[in-house]
């Protein structure tokens, strides 16, 4: 809409920036609590504005450690997460991708069985399936490592079927000029394939890295060891401090921490992501 | 350079035979015109030709090789594909090096080849742009010179042209036309566009409904059409097909009561038959009123600058027929033209079968 009308104007931009106030209060009030000392942060009301604590909280979190019993880092558990997470979007992917690829370009026995198979686990979300999961886990030794964390999570079959989808958008003289030029099924892969649907491998890696990072109930099961708590995991800890209150200043400061990779991810990709979201010309 | 020999293909899928038995001998060097209605089959043939489809039974050899079981790479052909089928994240160049780098070329013979053909297509401005980035006559360029630098025995193309705006086909047909004069190299081009056909091919292979109707040069297809089809499928507008019934001698067809043509001297076999008379509307020429003449009552008139075109009707029949003449013509509807064909351009079939008679 290209009108002038300083009131239509100064209305919706009223509505955008309520709407920005709105998503953004909870994050200010994270940033202001991660501030403050403990005893502030007990006593009502709730501070609106930053106070002089935050290097000394955030010092905490790094070096002194969070926790009951202080023992816990925050930067052992950002790169738990960050590994976690990094495994979950990038297992997914490549699993998927071959998956995918196999079942849209190659002609095998029993195919259609497979891709059933692959159908039903979608009906099965981790949660759903948890206990025969952790059987299976527990019984492979991967309690505790990040292999246990990671592999369950990675078996899925939505990204298979995204990109069974963004294959089957691939006209097929692309592949049948390739077999002229003299590529192979993995050349073909490798060289057509994975340039031609690289913002659609974007926008899922954002996705995925952000499912992988705010993974809670998995890694609660699966880790006992502390040197393998998650972060996302170690907040909900944080909370449940057993007699003492529970430290809100180091718990906003641990939870403005936990954002920043996933909102890094986001604007590192993004251009790649909203391409693949929004792109159709292959 | 090679020659391709056609024999005896056929194609099924599942219980459907879409091909049934084509055979073709193309010389070296020789630019084949593959042409027929959509959904006859000439995609198909050419598919089976490049090793993308498989044959059901026959055999295709290049160069006396038998090529049924070769992976397309290892039959030595280059294909255009209608939408050009160029790789979207690659530019010009590399579009064009992708072959050969993988037939393992060195950095320098690419880098020369490519040059060579972009030199020869016009790209050189182009290479380092994305297939987004050109026009529609650009891609079908990039797409020749992806065949061109690979230097293959066989050219194949599906429809190259038909993605173009009129004109543009116009232009790039002369194009390929020069190209394959300078190149030489053995093609084999299937179009639906018979005005494409005429010009480009030095001869075509007419299919209809899987069968191969008539294989010749453009000039022998539109002198002697073996068949109704081919008669009717060649020519723009369209042959006028009429039943007439031939004279105990042979000398005449009786149109109607009224109405009696002569015939040409040779179509004596055929005395008293019914037949169906071919006559191409360029044809016809106007004349006096007289014993052997068409008197056609106008329907309408097309103006196409330098010729008229004249539907009109014939006594007794209700089916229209066209008439170019050339000039323009100012004619009214419903006014009677005498029109007259020489017998040598009357062509005669069997109306049960199609054969020409
Ligand atoms: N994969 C397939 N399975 C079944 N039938 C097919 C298949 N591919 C093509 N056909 C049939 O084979 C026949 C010939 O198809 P083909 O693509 O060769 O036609 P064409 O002459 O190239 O037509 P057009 O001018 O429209 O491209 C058609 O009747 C089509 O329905
Ligand atoms: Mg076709």
């Amino acid at each position: 809409m290209i009108e002038n009308r300083p009131l239509a104007t100064w209305f919706s931009h009223a509505i955008l920036i309520l709407g920005v106030a709105v998503v953004a209060f909870p994050i200010w009030i994270t940033f202001v609590g991660a501030s403050h000392d403990a005893i502030r942060m007990t006593q009502v009301p709730l501070p609106l504005l930053p106070g002089d604590q935050f290097f000394i909280n955030l010092k905490a979190a790094f070096v002194d450690g969070v926790g009951n019993a202080k023992e816990q880092s925050v930067g052992i558990m950002m790169f738990n997460s960050l590994i976690m997470a990094m495994m979950i979007a990038v297992g997914k992917i490549i699993i998927s991708l071959l998956s995918a690829f196999a079942i849209v370009y190659f002609r095998f026995p029993l195919r259609m069985v497979f891709f059933w198979m692959i159908f039903v686990t979608l009906m099965l979300p981790v949660e759903v399936r948890i206990l025969p999961t952790f059987e299976v886990v527990a019984n492979l030794g991967m309690l505790n490592n990040y292999w246990g964390l990671t592999v369950p999570l990675i078996a899925s079959a939505t990204a298979t079927f995204m990109f069974r989808q963004v294959f089957l958008t691939v006209p097929d003289e692309l592949l049948e000029a390739a077999r002229i030029d003299g590529a192979g099924p993995m050349r073909f892969f490798k060289d057509i394939l994975l340039p031609v649907s690289r913002t659609n491998i974007a926008a899922l890696f954002v996705i995925l890295f952000i499912y992988g990072w705010n993974q809670y109930l998995w890694p609660l099961l699966i880790t006992t060891d502390k040197s393998m708590y998650t972060i996302v995991m170690g907040i909900k800890q944080m909370l449940e401090a057993a007699e003492e209150a529970p430290e809100w200043h180091l718990i906003m400061m641990t939870t403005l921490l936990a954002m920043i990779p996933p909102v890094l991810v986001v604007i590192g990709m993004q251009k790649l992501f909203i391409k693949g979201l929004t792109e159709t010309e292959k | 350079m090679a020659r391709v020999l056609i024999e005896n293909i056929t194609k099924s899928y599942g219980e459907t035979e879409v091909l049934h038995g084509i055979n073709t001998d193309i010389q070296e060097g020789e630019f084949i015109v593959i042409v027929g209605p959509s959904g006859c089959g000439k995609s198909t043939l050419l598919r089976m030709i490049a090793g993308l489809e498989e044959i059901s039974s026959g055999t295709i050899s290049i160069d006396d090789r038998v090529v049924n079981n070769l992976e397309p790479k290892d039959r030595d052909i280059a294909m255009v594909f209608q939408n050009y089928a160029l790789y979207p994240h690659m530019t010009v160049f590399k579009n064009m090096a992708y072959g050969l780098q993988l037939r393992k070329f060195s950095r320098k013979d690419i880098k020369k080849r490519v040059d060579q053909a972009a030199k020869l297509l016009q790209l050189e401005e182009l290479l380092d742009r994305k297939p987004r980035q050109l026009s529609g006559g650009q891609r079908q360029r990039v797409a020749m010179g992806r065949c061109i630098v690979r230097e293959p025995k066989v050219f194949l193309f599906d429809e190259p042209l038909s993605n173009l705006d009129a004109k543009l086909r116009v232009q790039m047909r002369l194009e390929l036309r020069k190209l394959h004069r300078r190149l030489k190299v053995t093609s084999i081009y299937v179009t639906h566009d018979q005005v494409e056909a005429m010009t480009l091919g030095d001869r075509l292979v007419v299919i209809n409904a899987g069968y191969a109707e008539q294989i010749g040069t453009p000039l022998d297809l539109y002198e002697k059409p073996a068949t109704l089809f081919v008669a009717g499928f060649l020519g723009s507008p369209a042959m006028n097909f009429i039943k007439a019934q031939i004279s105990a001698d042979g000398k005449q067809a009786r149109l109607s009561d009224s109405v009696q043509i002569p015939l040409h001297t040779g179509s004596a076999d055929c005395g008293g038959k019914e037949v169906t008379l071919g006559i191409r509307p360029e044809h016809f020429s106007l004349t006096e009123q007289g014993h052997s003449t068409l008197p056609l009552t106008v329907d309408h008139a097309e103006f196409h600058g330098a010729d008229t075109i004249i539907y009109g009707r014939l006594p007794g029949n209700d089916e229209l027929l066209t008439a170019r003449l050339p000039h323009i013509h100012h004619i009214s509807q419903d006014k009677v033209l005498h029109l007259t064909a020489a017998p040598e351009h009357i062509h005669l079939f069997d109306p049960a079968s199609g054969k020409r008679i």
